[in-house]
């Protein structure tokens, strides 16, 4: 990992990785077959899948297939398998680390902060899973023979554009999944690196095939059709460069999503619910009493 | 490789002798039994590796921007938009036959489609809901799906379904007897619903996921077509496998053959798991390879099915806005 790909000391070549999209549960080169070159740990340049408009449009229908078995999962379910994931990115917390180093370019101490960070994150959002409901319910007094409540279902398919930090794509992606969304997130050559890497710990922590899909990408190619895309319900512009994002917002009306966007997000922080409570639609029902 | 696997040698001279006796429904074809199995058994068999590579090498044809739109609007015309469930009820039948009026509710352009399929006791409620459009009327009937009950309910079933007003009757055939190599009476029950049918146009189901090999979807679509049958049809979509590309093109190639020595036009059906536009697409792709111009009509070709259409539509959106549809803008049925 992360290692030079050259000859060490007994004449091997080290492995080194290809980094791919996460479509459905596996890990695919782009359907264009491009790739573009990041610079990883230690300088070496690596080979990163392009993602094109038709595999945003796989990762979104993959995604829509699993929304109802995903949303479907009790929230204490649901809390289990991002607390999975935060296990998971522990135990590749070094590796996590060099990418955060060559990719943010801080110092060594605070890479490693940022990572056990991004752990604590993940943690902190499995714990509301089960909550959110508490939040965003409400039993409602009405003038009638009817006991009235309200409470919060998952919005649907929605896509997040990644931060170019780890603590920023852990921001904006753990919130989706844990209102009970299908996530397809576009992270931009910035990023790109931790992002791949990210998928590879999801693959490893129970998320079903298709609810999680992480595409690597540049986003001013990829913005509008994520944002025109109708089978797409809401959407995180925050990692979006801003120059994009007026244009996305446009394209998110004409199809009707809910949009979630934060100026210059401070990622260190602790986010709060907003986006939680920004990704679920309040359900009302009317039941007849006293009849 | 051109041409296919089962085009081979043209229909050996027997054929119009064969259709002279038994396409007639004539009243000895009981006693011809031994004749019509030695036609068949005579046809030229499918090398099933070179159809399969054929089949799997048209798949592969792209289609794209205004012949795209073309196909995904033809494939529209073609849908028999299908439910065939002990479920469906009054109100879904009324759903069903509003949504073959006016498949896209955003877009007045759009269809309509050729048929809704529904079961015999469903074809008034169908027929009055239709009425005054030209989508029509299909019953699947002769105890189907299994095929599995005396001819006299069989005809009785068809009868229903005819005086209720059904445009098409899909029937199925007697699997259990072909598979026994009781060819002459499958073709004496498929003629004995043809006569019941009059006026009706009757559609023949093989249950090609039954047949076991491509050589008896050959010899069943022949029975099915010297029997009278305006369309062979693939599957009743209650067994898998259901249409595959290969069984099709087996069907489309038996369906032109039948054409150069009859000159009778014999439509195809596919049915059964073709559920994306790109699944359409390729289906009709083959037509086109396979069969004369004509074909690409819904008079000559039709796909049974539910849950395509709502793909051809998502797909036909991307092609006329530019951006990608989404399964919530149609509704499911």
């Amino acid at each position: 990992m992360g290692s030079k790909p050259t000859s060490s000391g007994n004449g091997r070549l080290s492995v080194a990785k290809t980094r791919k999209l996460y479509i459905d549960g596996a890990f695919v080169r782009s359907e264009s077959g491009r790739s573009f070159v990041e610079t990883g740990p230690g300088g070496v340049a690596v080979n990163v899948a392009w993602a094109s408009r038709k595999d945003v449009r796989d990762a979104v229908s993959a995604a829509r297939r699993r929304l109802p078995a995903w949303s479907a999962l009790t929230a204490y379910n649901r809390g289990q398998i991002l607390y999975r994931l935060a296990e998971m990115i522990e135990s590749r917390s070094g590796e996590f680390a060099e990418l955060v180093l060559a990719q943010e370019g801080c110092g060594e101490a605070a890479a490693r902060a940022e990572v056990e960070a991004a752990v604590d994150r993940w943690v902190w959002y499995a714990g509301w899973t089960d909550k959110i409901g508490h939040l965003a319910a409400s039993v409602n007094p009405v003038a009638g023979p009817y006991f009235n409540f309200s409470l919060p279902e998952p919005t649907g398919v929605v896509a997040v554009f990644a931060p170019a930090s780890l603590l920023g794509i852990t921001s904006v992606l753990a919130p989706v999944m844990a209102a009970g969304n299908v996530a397809v997130m576009v992270a931009g050559e910035r990023g790109s690196l931790v992002a791949a890497s990210l998928a590879e710990a999801v693959a490893t922590s129970d998320f079903p095939a298709g609810s999680v899909n992480i595409l690597t990408g540049r986003q001013p190619e990829l913005a509008g059709t994520v944002s025109t895309h109708r089978g797409i319900d809401g959407l995180d512009l925050s990692g979006l460069l801003p120059e994009l994002r007026a244009e996305a917002e446009s394209g998110a009306a004409g199809s009707v999503k809910r949009v979630f966007s934060e100026g210059a997000p401070d990622w260190t922080g602790l986010p709060g619910v907003s986006r939680v409570l920004s990704f679920v639609e309040v359900k009302t029902v009317w039941h007849p009493i006293g009849i | 490789m051109t041409g296919s696997a089962a085009q081979g040698s043209p229909s050996p001279p027997a054929v119009p002798e064969a259709s002279a006796a038994f396409g007639g429904h004539a009243p000895g074809v009981r006693e011809g039994g031994e004749s019509l199995a030695g036609f068949l058994r005579g046809l030229p068999g499918v090398d099933q590796t070179g159809l399969e590579s054929r089949a799997a090498a048209l798949a592969t044809r792209s289609v794209k921007a205004g012949s795209k739109i073309r196909a995904l609007e033809l494939a529209i015309s073609m849908v028999d938009l299908t439910t065939l469930e002990g479920s469906d009820t009054p109100g879904k039948v009324r759903a069903l036959c509003a949504k073959a009026m006016l498949p896209d509710a955003a877009d007045p352009a759009v269809g309509p489609v050729a048929a809704v399929c529904v079961y015999p006791d469903r074809v008034s409620l169908a027929k009055a809901e239709l009425s005054g459009s030209p989508v029509l009327v299909a019953a699947v009937a002769t105890a189907f799906p299994s095929g599995r009950s005396q001819l006299a309910v069989k005809l009785a079933d068809v009868e229903a379904a005819v005086t209720a007003g059904a445009d098409e009757v899909d029937m199925v055939i007697d699997r259990a007897a072909f598979l026994a190599g009781e060819y002459a009476h499958v073709l004496f029950e498929i003629g004995e619903v043809k006569k019941a049918c009059g006026g009706a146009h009757l559609k023949v189901i093989l249950e090609t996921g039954e047949l076991a090999t491509y050589d008896n979807v050959k010899r069943a679509s022949w029975i099915a077509m010297l029997g009278g049958a305006d369309f062979i049809k693939t599957s009743t979509g209650k067994v898998a496998p259901a249409s595959t590309l290969p069984v099709a093109l087996v069907m489309m190639e038996a369906v032109r053959e039948y054409h150069r020595e009859t000159g009778r036009l014999v439509g195809v059906k596919v049915a059964g798991g073709i559920r994306t536009a790109k699944d359409a697409i390729r289906y009709l792709v083959l037509v086109n390879e396979t069969l004369p111009a004509q074909w690409m009509d819904r008079s000559l070709f039709r796909f049974g099915a539910s849950s395509l259409l709502n793909d051809l539509l998502i797909q036909r959106y991307k092609q006329t806005h530019g951006a990608y549809g989404g399964p919530d803008d149609f509704s499911l049925e």
